[in-house]
């Protein structure tokens, strides 16, 4: 499993070159056309992520963080997850910079092979920054009722939460 | 909706360091946040790029097309009465082909064409569609073949596989999206039994 894992990222690379060399005219020109769009797609996220992380940031040092988190702590033991990820539970479904910034920080202190670093990484790895695309989403057509889009997605967030300290404990 | 978080997370964090003697901390923040924010962008900026040229090639060589036709299975089972060849459809299938390849922020390009698609469908009203909430929860509960992001950053703190991550990854995801869909239909039904 681990050694496919190696493999996927340079596979994926040379199926789509390997397709491109015959089937797309200049391709590197193709290439760089797509990474200038990237380029653009970093621009118009920053102002948000700079918004937001500035808020986050301040949220941290506030102490309103660890009072949370304090609330919080009896229910990583019932979940059998490592007391240092609550924060990032908090932080997962609020902001994404901010909770990559997290498990960067996590993986520093604990390493990355630490019961800690691997339940971080399963669950920033399998859920999204719910509140930011809900909003980035709804808001770019202009939607006010949002319905039920919330309840379903923070009981998705929960359940990978639950997931992340049971996956991490049956596979390593 | 995001008005509320943010004003809400500078107020309470005002309140709080007020409390515990923090303020000086606080302004610090304040204007080191932005720097923040700044670092994690260029450090971002890398792979963004690489993988949206990849994703053009792709698309120039019909791969993504491919894809869109493997996807369409799952696109008829979640986005029941959506016209799987309809621009919104292929819109969709983008961004979860973008999704699944791990590259959350290549895909919000996808994701916003998808979303005035379904809008127009929905007559551009400001009541959010059934399908339009079945994408952003989809979104919400992203499922990653490879999730690039994490595989740099275990890497960085020396993990000696830093993929042997990914079987958990994608069983999580796996279960965490389904949770997300069964929980959405389950609301749909019930409102629409309430009218």
């Amino acid at each position: 499993m681990s050694v496919l894992g190696a493999y996927c990222a340079p596979v994926v690379i040379c199926v789509i070159v390997l397709c491109g060399m015959f089937r797309v005219q200049g391709m590197f020109s193709v290439f760089c056309g797509g990474a200038k769009e990237g380029l653009r797609t970093v621009a118009s996220i920053a102002p948000s992520l700079i918004g937001l992380i500035t808020a986050v940031e301040m949220f941290k040092v506030s102490g309103a963080l660890d009072v949370l988190t304090s609330a919080i702590l009896p229910v990583a033991n019932i979940l059998h997850l490592p007391q240092e990820v609550m924060p990032l539970v908090l932080l997962r479904p609020i902001t994404g910079g901010g909770s990559i910034a997290m498990l960067d920080r996590l993986l520093d202190q604990y390493g990355a092979n630490s019961m800690t670093g691997r339940v971080a990484c399963v669950m920033c790895g399998s859920s999204e920054t719910t509140f930011y695309t809900t909003a980035l989403y709804f808001g770019s057509v202009g939607v006010k009722k949002i319905r039920h889009t919330l309840i379903a997605a923070l009981a998705a967030d929960l359940v990978c939460t639950i997931l992340s300290g049971i996956t991490v404990g049956l596979l390593f | 909706m995001l008005d509320y978080i943010w004003g809400l997370l500078m107020l309470v964090s005002f309140i709080s360091s007020a409390f515990t003697g923090r303020m000086e901390e606080l302004t610090q923040a304040i204007f080191s946040g932005g720097a923040a924010a700044v670092t994690l962008c260029i450090s971002l900026l890398g792979t963004i790029c690489l993988w949206s040229g990849l994703m053009r090639v792709a698309d120039q060589a019909g791969l993504i097309r491919l894809v869109s036709r493997v996807l369409q299975p799952f696109i008829r089972l979640v986005f029941r009465g959506l016209d799987p060849d309809s621009p919104a459809a292929g819109a969709i299938c983008m961004n979860i082909s973008a999704n699944v390849l791990g590259l959350g922020n290549a895909a919000t390009p996808f994701g916003l064409q998808a979303m005035r698609h379904l809008s127009e469908e929905n007559q551009n009203a400001p009541v959010a569609s059934d399908h339009m909430i079945t994408f952003v929860v989809l979104n919400t509960a992203s499922v990653q073949i490879l999730p690039t992001t994490i595989g740099m950053l275990r890497s960085k703190y020396g993990a000696a596989n830093p993929m042997d991550i990914m079987p958990a990854i994608w069983i999580t995801s796996i279960l965490t999206l389904i949770a997300g869909l069964s929980m959405n239909a389950a609301l749909c039904k019930l409102r629409r039994r309430r009218l």
